[in-house]
């Protein structure tokens, strides 16, 4: 039997009159690096909302691992291993860049509470908090404030902050929007040395990216799955180009 | 968000080495004052700046806007003046009393209010606050109208003298450092640190792996409890604790003198509850119409000094550093 690190059964969310997700039941291996596409509106941002439960899912399961989370919340989620990304590129902008890393850095610490202890405590993170800026190149922006980078720059430090947790599931929403070209490479790159020995599930507009990086697709269409396979399955199946069509893509 | 446009004072524009040189100017003018000001005033300034400190603690590090401060303050006054004149406690478990009713009410109410947001949770505070204004009214205990009055000022240590003004006035400000310092090194620690980072980027702070609601109940729980420190100081120096201590007013009032400041800098507060105590005393002839100089300054102030007055220089010394360093 295969072991899925995410599995969702009869997951939907319903806005005032709107289904966004209906009855999904979306299967991620573990270890895969998995891509999530459909057109604008297929509700693909809400399905990782609601498995990082920022949304509550009106109906269904999520299982993580095999075990049931459907009732925990963002923080729990994200201690059991499951650390995401978000759309626009989100980062603490005041502080430092070496800082916000630091922030993920923090919880193993298991200080967090301790108000009455020196920040001084707070150094043994620094090494393993620049090894992380090397990585994805922001060596050189680590006194600066997150506020002031540069937008590739922004989302490269949002996957370090991420990567800083070592979780055992990434999810990415879309990571690659807004970028330049040569961001996107090197993003891309990243993003492949990440997947080493964890699994990935991201959602992406950039279907070269996806076709590049991901083994297996799931193609959301009006909050429901349309079609999954690999990318020459997908981008071949007439429903999918239809699902597009219009929109300039494929 | 309700946070996003504070600021704090910006490290690299105090230097390492001035650090101590300010803060040993500023405690030399302290232990100099009494013999030059009115200590009287000094220790009224002294009791506001802890309170608007401990409010700083929770709208400058946390970004959580409360409107119900004046209970913990109040609150607190009333608790210690008990102590002190009916059970018969020193001075300082009284203080102790007081701060350990800041710690409670605090817990209510951010056991209430924590869940909400912004201008929600500002008025839960509010309507709280209310509350504990009307059994300050109704108890029998608070003395209604009349408030508490000749709190007895008695050291548990029988060489101080507290009932000699100067004395009094430096008893104060151990008392004010020592609620300085925790709250400098809250405000320096692995907690200050997630505090910051959830200002910042509430969501961001929860998806790697913090439960929020519990950072800021604690901010919360502190806050209060300094602020309640604050009050009763405040009691046990004007041997008083009145209705004035607990009503609405007082809870716009620390609002501020923080924001005159500087909401989120370390001294902003400080110098805030010295310039509206300043014109309070000072102006005290005018009457009513301090409030509407009150008024006028907060206006200008949310016009044109959005950072108070501190931060406003901070940010005008780190232009400068910046332009210097090009």
């Amino acid at each position: 039997m295969e072991h899925y690190a995410i599995e969702t059964e009869g997951l939907t969310k319903t806005f005032v009159g709107f289904a966004a997700v209906k009855n999904v039941a979306l299967k991620v291996r573990s270890g895969a690096l998995h891509a999530l596409i459909g057109p604008n509106g297929a509700g693909k941002t809400t399905v990782f909302n609601l498995l990082t439960k920022f949304h509550l899912p009106s109906a269904g399961r999520i299982l993580i691992d095999g075990r049931d989370v459907t009732a925990l919340k963002p923080s729990a989620i994200s201690r059991r291993g499951v650390a995401r990304s978000f759309q626009i590129s989100s980062v603490f902008p005041h502080l430092s860049v070496h800082e916000n890393v630091r922030v993920a850095l923090q919880r193993k610490l298991g200080t967090g509470y301790e108000f009455w202890r020196s920040n001084k405590t707070l150094r043994v993170l620094d090494e393993r908090a620049m090894e992380l800026l090397a990585d994805v190149g922001l060596t050189a922006y680590a006194g600066h404030a997150a506020a002031d980078l540069a937008y590739g720059r922004k989302r490269a430090l949002e996957l370090a902050t991420t990567l800083a947790l070592d979780p055992s599931v990434l999810l990415l929403d879309e990571p690659m929007a807004g970028l330049g070209v040569e961001d996107i490479e090197r993003i891309t790159a990243l993003i492949r040395s990440a997947a080493v020995g964890r699994t990935v599930l991201m959602v992406e507009h950039n279907l070269r990216v996806v076709a590049d990086l991901c083994d297996r697709i799931t193609v959301l269409q009006r909050g429901q799955i349309l079609t999954e396979g690999t990318y020459r399955e997908v981008s071949a199946n007439p429903a999918v180009i239809e699902a597009y069509m219009g929109n300039g893509h494929v | 968000m309700v946070s996003n446009n504070l600021t704090i004072v910006p490290a690299a524009t105090v230097t390492d080495y001035q650090v101590p040189l300010l803060a040993g100017m500023a405690l030399a003018a302290a232990l100099v004052a009494p013999f030059v000001v009115y200590p009287i005033f000094l220790m009224n300034v002294l009791c506001f700046a802890l309170f608007a400190c401990a409010f700083n603690l929770l709208m400058g590090f946390a970004g959580i806007l409360s409107f119900g401060h004046a209970a913990f303050f109040g609150g607190a006054a009333y608790v210690s003046a008990h102590c002190a004149k009916e059970l018969g406690l020193p001075a300082e478990l009284s203080l102790v009393a007081g701060m350990a009713s800041g710690a409670i009410l605090g817990a209510v109410f951010g056991w209430v209010a924590i869940r909400r947001q912004g201008i929600y949770f500002g008025m839960i505070t509010m309507g709280l606050a209310q509350i504990v204004y009307f059994i300050a009214l109704q108890a029998q205990f608070t003395g209604g109208e009349d408030g508490i009055q000749g709190v007895p000022r008695r050291s548990m240590l029988p060489f101080i003298n507290l009932e000699n003004d100067r004395t009094m006035y430096f008893f104060v400000l151990v008392v004010f450092l020592l609620g300085f310092v925790a709250i400098l090194r809250t405000v320096n620690s692995p907690f200050g640190h997630l505090l910051k980072a959830i200002r910042e980027n509430e969501p961001r702070a929860a998806s790697l792996g913090y439960d929020v609601d519990r950072f800021k109940f604690l901010a919360f729980v502190l806050s209060a409890t300094l602020s309640g420190l604050a009050g009763a100081l405040k009691a046990i120096a004007f041997q008083l604790a009145t209705l004035t201590d607990v009503e609405f007013f007082m809870s716009g009032e620390v609002v501020l003198m923080t924001l005159i400041g500087g909401v989120g800098t370390i001294i902003g507060p400080i110098v805030g509850a010295g310039i509206l105590i300043a014109m309070q005393t000072y102006l005290a002839e005018f009457g009513t119409w301090v409030k509407a100089v009150q008024g006028a300054i907060f206006i200008i102030c949310v016009l044109a000094f959005r950072k108070g007055l501190i931060g406003e220089f901070a940010a005008l010394m780190e232009r400068r550093a910046k332009r210097a360093g090009r």
